[in-house]
């Protein structure tokens, strides 16, 4: 492993090891378990919505350099400035350079994973530019100074105690109190100041309509529409795969996005922007641009197989079903996505040398794949790159990157003695004779015994039974 | 690949058969080390339906191993090997729901483009799941013979997901009259086995068979039955070093002690 590679078995064990922690995921997830299966009680109903979900995405993805020349086109005719990055790096240069032009130094943003991607906030902050999280777990995170541990629900590692703690220390106002009502609206007025004043929005988009040159955005707390309405200039991002061909194509991909995400039939706000503010009208910005990021994605898209990625429609019921997720939380993976999607899309876009890790924090239980309401072959991509990861090839980045010679003797070894049945009996006859006697603090077996009895090896083998039964061999 | 995203990478079509005379068995590498009994248990069951049972001597594993740790030259390899020893037309039934899912919906996918993918294929496209076989095709009725007990059934991610086996095994549970089967409340979560995962992620393996241990013991169940060695293994290893006086036990062999008992 490279000297950037993030260390997810370091972190995860710190996460283990927080009972708290452990405890307010597990009861996040089971509540979010059962609240989603609810939504989806009738199996006839989520098969065929979940069908058109798939459809929609992949129809999309068939013809994605296509549908972003059209969203482009129409964006641009609606008044909506249009920006490529191809790196993070652009992308934020692309957003600093707007701001500076219209001298910004505060910016209020929505939810945006795109945004977490970039580290936007440290960056901006860099310039000298305020910028603040207005969706109320964002709020708490930043205040934290953490990352989110969740795509839709960035604070769900906390409990309300821990918020109070937090609140009280960091908002000058706070009293302290564990009612999350008084919790909610201290947050809420902190952040209508911050709204009035900004001199720039930022949001992410759920989804791009290529046929009408719409942005799609759903929210829950009225935030989103805020900063999107009132600064005067709003600033968009979003990576290159959230396009879809048609406004009919919106609304089953937000019935699943809702119901997988937080179990809710529709969210509160539902917002579709397509143009600036036009003479006349009494709200909405002045200036919309939207940043469309490729980082990695164009390269995801080249490969067949891989591409199935970039279905992902960023609802999280992947992570709320990962029995790996549930035990750990977001941060371990320190990554703005995690859990399962984040274990696929991470390696991708930044590289096996340094997230060949997280294609391995996974049992391959498949319990995302059966979640899945656009039927990402999650674990499927998960052991191609677990290929990748030790045969050097041109698909992903850093492909070939954790080759170890002495790992790929043992498989060989292995493949050797299994393939050949002479091999293979002689070596497991000498298994059940002395395989006990090993003793439990040899690699491997040391970390299986920390919690379980060793494996016992028995004194004759199936084939050896067989053999003595008298079963026959053909 | 399909890209409509389905769990297996290809489906290959497996006919509904009648009731064979002959039947192979495939053992699968960890039942012939660790659990031979369970295997025996396997054949027998089947035998006493009336079904001729073959066991080839050469076979060895499927090759799941390798291919999940990225190996997948070495899986070919493997799985190439087991080709020869079942040339008959006879399903192929396995006492794991992993095995079979890795021989079934995982080996046209490795064969890809090789000159024996047909084959494979065919090899494939007979292989069932023990319970699967037990109940879909033989349509067993069992008679219990065995004394009250409350026992509960741990699920594995591979037979439910990959084979689609969720009700078949509970079904021959529910047969045996003296047997109270209490349900997991979270059946179908993994048990934190994953084959490598185990020993690549231990710390948080042992997290997941924690939690698996406590629902366990909740049910008050006597018993823990299952029918995948993996998992089995994982779990009565952590009952056993927890000191919890439930045992872990692989269907076959429950299902044999209570019918011949």
């Amino acid at each position: 492993m490279g000297e950037t590679s993030i260390n997810f078995a370091k972190a995860s064990s710190a996460a283990l090891q927080d009972q708290q922690l452990r405890g307010n995921f597990r009861r996040a997830m089971d509540g979010l378990m059962s609240k989603r299966a609810v939504q989806f009680a009738d199996t006839a109903e989520w098969n065929g919505v979940r069908t058109l979900g798939a459809s929609v995405r992949l129809r999309a993805l068939s013809k994605l350099p296509e549908l972003l020349e059209k969203l482009e086109a129409n964006c641009t005719k609606n008044g909506i400035q249009v920006h490529w990055a191809s790196t993070t790096d652009e992308a934020n240069a692309i957003v600093l350079s707007i701001m500076q032009r219209v001298n910004a130094k505060l910016v209020v943003k929505g939810k945006s994973m795109v945004s977490e991607e970039m580290h936007l906030n440290a960056f901006l902050e860099k310039h000298g530019i305020e910028s603040l999280e207005s969706d109320l777990g964002e709020y708490i995170v930043q205040l934290d100074e953490a990352m989110p541990s969740h795509i839709i629900m960035p604070a769900i590692h906390m409990n309300t105690k821990q918020i109070a703690h937090l609140f009280k220390q960091k908002i000058k106002e706070a009293e302290y109190t564990e009612d999350v009502a008084q919790l909610t609206d201290l947050a809420r007025r902190v952040l209508r100041k911050k709204f009035a004043t900004a001199d720039v929005g930022i949001s992410g988009v759920n989804m791009a309509v290529a046929e009408t040159g719409t942005l799609c955005l759903v929210e829950n707390e009225g935030n989103g529409r805020m900063s999107t309405t009132v600064p005067p200039v709003h600033i968009a991002v979003m990576g290159l795969e959230k396009v879809v061909e048609k406004l009919e194509d919106v609304p089953p991909v937000i019935s699943l996005l809702t119901r997988s995400a937080t179990a809710q039939p529709i969210t509160t706000y539902v917002n579709m922007i397509s143009s600036p503010r036009k003479e006349g009208e009494k709200d909405g910005p002045n200036e919309i641009h939207l940043v469309i990021l490729d980082n990695g994605r164009s390269g995801i898209y080249a490969d067949e197989e891989l591409r199935n990625t970039l279905r992902c429609i960023r609802c999280g019921a992947c992570m709320n079903h990962c029995p790996v997720y549930t035990k750990v939380g977001g941060h371990a993976y320190q990554a703005p996505y995690p859990g399962p999607i984040g274990s696929i899309l991470m390696p991708q876009v930044e590289g096996l040398e340094k997230r060949g890790e997280l294609p391995h924090a996974c049992t391959m239980c498949n319990a995302c794949v059966e979640i899945c309401p656009v039927k990402i072959p999650i674990v499927e991509i998960m052991g191609r790159l677990r290929s990748e990861a030790v045969h050097p090839g041109d698909a992903v980045k850093g492909a070939g990157s954790h080759a170890s010679k002495a790992e790929a003797m043992v498989w060989k070894g292995w493949s050797m003695t299994y393939a050949s049945p002479l091999a293979y009996q002689f070596a497991t006859a000498l298994l059940a004779k002395l395989g006990n006697a090993a003793p439990a603090s040899l690699p491997l077996l040391k970390e299986w015994t920390n919690v379980r009895s060793k494996p016992r090896f028995a004194s004759r083998t199936l084939h050896a039974l067989a053999r003595e039964k008298g079963i026959p061999d053909v | 690949m399909s890209h409509d995203g389905t769990i297996s990478r290809t489906d290959i079509e497996r006919p509904a058969i009648e009731r064979p005379d002959s039947v192979y068995f495939f053992g699968t590498c960890l039942v012939d080390l660790f659990y031979p009994e369970a295997g025996m248990a396997g054949m027998e069951l089947l035998k006493a339906q009336g079904v001729r049972v073959v066991f080839p001597q050469g076979q060895s594993c499927c090759g799941q191993p390798a291919y999940n740790s990225g190996y997948r030259e070495e899986a070919l390899k493997v799985a190439r090997a087991q080709l020869d020893y079942f040339p008959g037309d006879w399903p192929i039934v396995v006492p794991s729901g992993s095995c079979a899912g890795m021989m079934s919906k995982h080996w046209p996918d490795l064969f890809k483009g090789e000159p024996d993918e047909a084959r494979a294929c065919q090899v494939a496209s007979r292989v069932w799941e023990l319970t699967q076989f037990l109940v879909q095709v033989l349509k067993v009725k069992f008679e219990d013979q065995g004394p009250p007990v409350k026992i509960t059934w741990h699920a594995s991610c591979h037979a439910q997901r990959e084979m689609g086996v969720t009700d078949e095994p509970k079904a021959l549970l529910r047969q045996l009259a003296n047997v109270e089967l209490v349900e997991l409340q979270r059946e179908k979560e993994c048990c934190g086995f994953g084959g490598t995962f185990a020993v690549r992620h231990p710390e948080i393996s042992a997290a997941m068979v924690g939690d698996k241990v406590a629902d366990i013991e909740n049910t008050g169940a006597k018993a823990v039955v299952s029918g995948d060695c993996g998992c089995l293994m994982n779990i009565s290893g952590a009952l056993e070093g927890g000191k919890k006086p439930v045992r872990g036990v692989h269907i076959a062999q429950f299902l044999k002690e209570r019918t011949h008992g």
